[in-house]
């Protein structure tokens, strides 16, 4: 049965995937750009935490380095797609591929390590803690003269252009920043769980993307100073519906299918969305929002 | 002074040669595909010019700075639904453009600020002064245009280009809007270069 320290955890964990789904809004929403980097970047951030950790290096401090590990990793992607000319999607994708190799060679050449018996104090409170001056610190940040430059470029390139934006600064930095984030939470659900492996990076664009989407049906503003707390909202959400799912033995869903009803849930999301909107006077700005609805320049 | 230099441009254009002095307001006509745009792109100096140069008071935008060059040139462009940023409120949009020549890291739009655009806006009569709040999507194209060219004009430049922008707005507005345009370019002593169509309709 459903506990209260299972409760906690959920949200905890939906919190730490909260940091995640910023990132992930910051690329796919705010600078109109499909990073597959994440993938990569939060093992990254988490594999680095570890190590350092298990070097006697304090865990704030490994969480520093692991942002800044997670910043370099979306450097990589922006430096592919910016002078390579490698596409958004593709540049993404290489980037995490080869990011496999370089978080096994972090850990040593180990698949993951345990940091069980070291003091970690990464509990609820830190999280929160940790995640508070961040978010303000966002939220400032896209109401900025920056910030503005900054969600110019993923609408209208040709507009920013003649209001004298640099378009590849500003992929570059949000790139860098939506990755650095979510190294970050690498790191963070490293420590919570006292535990880093290898593979834990799998699925962490969903979980991005469930969270986005749903914190967007929920909080249904479009001032962007909403963003993290639709972000982190969803990401909670989502947590809840896989940990509902967990327990649903009576439909017979074991820990394995768990990806198959994540998915479903986002389907699930998205069609009602959709649903709603058909119903509603459709104005041009939820209609664009409809993820994956790529705009032309 | 804008001064266009032997300008050629692969094979769409070839030779333009061209003096505007400040205070004129210039008319560019001809036919469809006929190298207008591309002209326009060269003198804001999105494209580069396979030769020749551009000149802004003797000086090459080629060798510009981003920040300089935007700061030099405003530009209002044809579509409607380009020139301004319908996910972001009117506000938003006028602070991007109000910026454009000097942008900085962090600063926050201020009262001051607001109450110059409603200044600016005020000038259209059209109302926009009391929806600053509002989803730059909300408004019809030809609010849109007029918007642009406000925010066109926000901070300071010293040529103005305007590209077909009246080509949908019905016959009232885009008498308005022109007449603004050019009223800014004999007023503040602006180089104004627009193409047009209907030469005979701004004239009157």
């Amino acid at each position: 049965m459903l506990g209260l320290q299972e409760v906690i955890m959920t949200t905890d964990i939906g919190l730490i995937y909260g940091l995640v789904a910023v990132g992930v809004y910051l690329t796919f929403r705010t600078i109109n750009f499909a990073d597959m980097t994440c993938d990569g970047s939060f093992v990254f951030g988490s594999s680095v935490c570890a190590a350092l950790i298990q070097c006697g290096i304090s865990p704030y401090i490994a969480m520093v380095f692991a942002t800044i590990a997670g910043g370099v990793a979306g450097l990589c992607t922006g430096i592919l797609n910016i002078y390579c000319k490698i596409s958004d999607l593709l540049s993404g994708i290489i980037v995490a591929f080869m990011l496999y190799s370089i978080n096994l060679k972090v850990m040593g050449g180990m698949p993951n390590i345990t940091l069980n018996d070291l003091d970690l104090s990464m509990n609820s409170w830190t999280i929160i803690a940790l995640m508070l001056p961040l978010s303000a610190l966002l939220v400032y940040l896209l109401f900025t003269d920056f910030g503005l430059a900054l969600r110019s470029v993923g609408y209208n390139k040709k507009f920013s252009e003649i209001m004298g934006i640099n378009i590849n600064a500003m992929k570059f930095f949000g790139l860098i920043l939506s990755n650095a984030l979510i190294g970050l939470g690498g790191a963070m659900f490293t420590q919570y769980q006292g535990f880093c492996d290898v593979s834990q990076g799998k699925g962490t664009l969903i979980a991005g993307l469930a969270a986005v989407i749903m914190g967007e049906k929920v909080f249904r503003f479009k001032k962007a100073g909403f963003f993290i707390l639709a972000c982190i909202t969803g990401s909670i959400l989502y947590r809840f519906f896989i940990m509902l799912a967990l327990h649903s033995d009576f439909m017979q869903i074991e820990t394995q299918d768990i990806n198959l009803v994540a998915g479903a849930i986002i389907i699930a999301m998205m069609l009602v969305r959709k649903e709603r909107e058909s119903q509603a006077d459709v104005s041009i700005e939820v209609r664009k929002k409809l993820l994956f609805t790529k705009k032309e320049d | 002074m804008l001064k266009l230099e032997n300008i050629c441009y692969k094979n769409i254009l070839r030779d333009i040669n061209l003096e505007v002095q400040n205070g004129e307001f210039v008319y560019v006509t001809g036919d469809n595909g006929a190298g207008k745009t591309t002209l326009f792109n060269i003198i804001s100096g999105i494209i580069k010019p396979t030769s020749g140069r551009v000149l802004v008071d003797r000086r090459d935008i080629g060798e510009m700075s981003l920040r300089e060059r935007t700061g030099l040139i405003a530009n209002v462009l044809q579509d409607p639904r380009q020139g301004t940023i319908p996910e972001m409120t009117i506000f938003e949009n006028l602070n991007i453009a109000y910026r454009r020549g000097n942008r900085r890291f962090c600063t926050i739009a201020s009262r001051s600020l607001r109450e110059f655009f409603i200044e600016k806006l005020s000038t259209l009569n059209m109302g926009l002064e009391n929806r600053l709040n509002e989803y730059a999507g909300n408004l019809s194209g030809g609010q849109r245009q007029a918007l642009s060219l406000i925010m066109a004009t926000l901070s300071d430049y010293e040529v103005l280009l305007l590209d077909e922008i009246t080509a949908s707005l019905d016959k009232k507005t885009s008498a308005l809007v022109m007449n603004i345009a050019q009223n800014l370019a004999k007023q503040c002593n602006k180089i104004c270069l627009a193409i047009t169509h209907d030469i005979t309709n701004h004239y009157a």
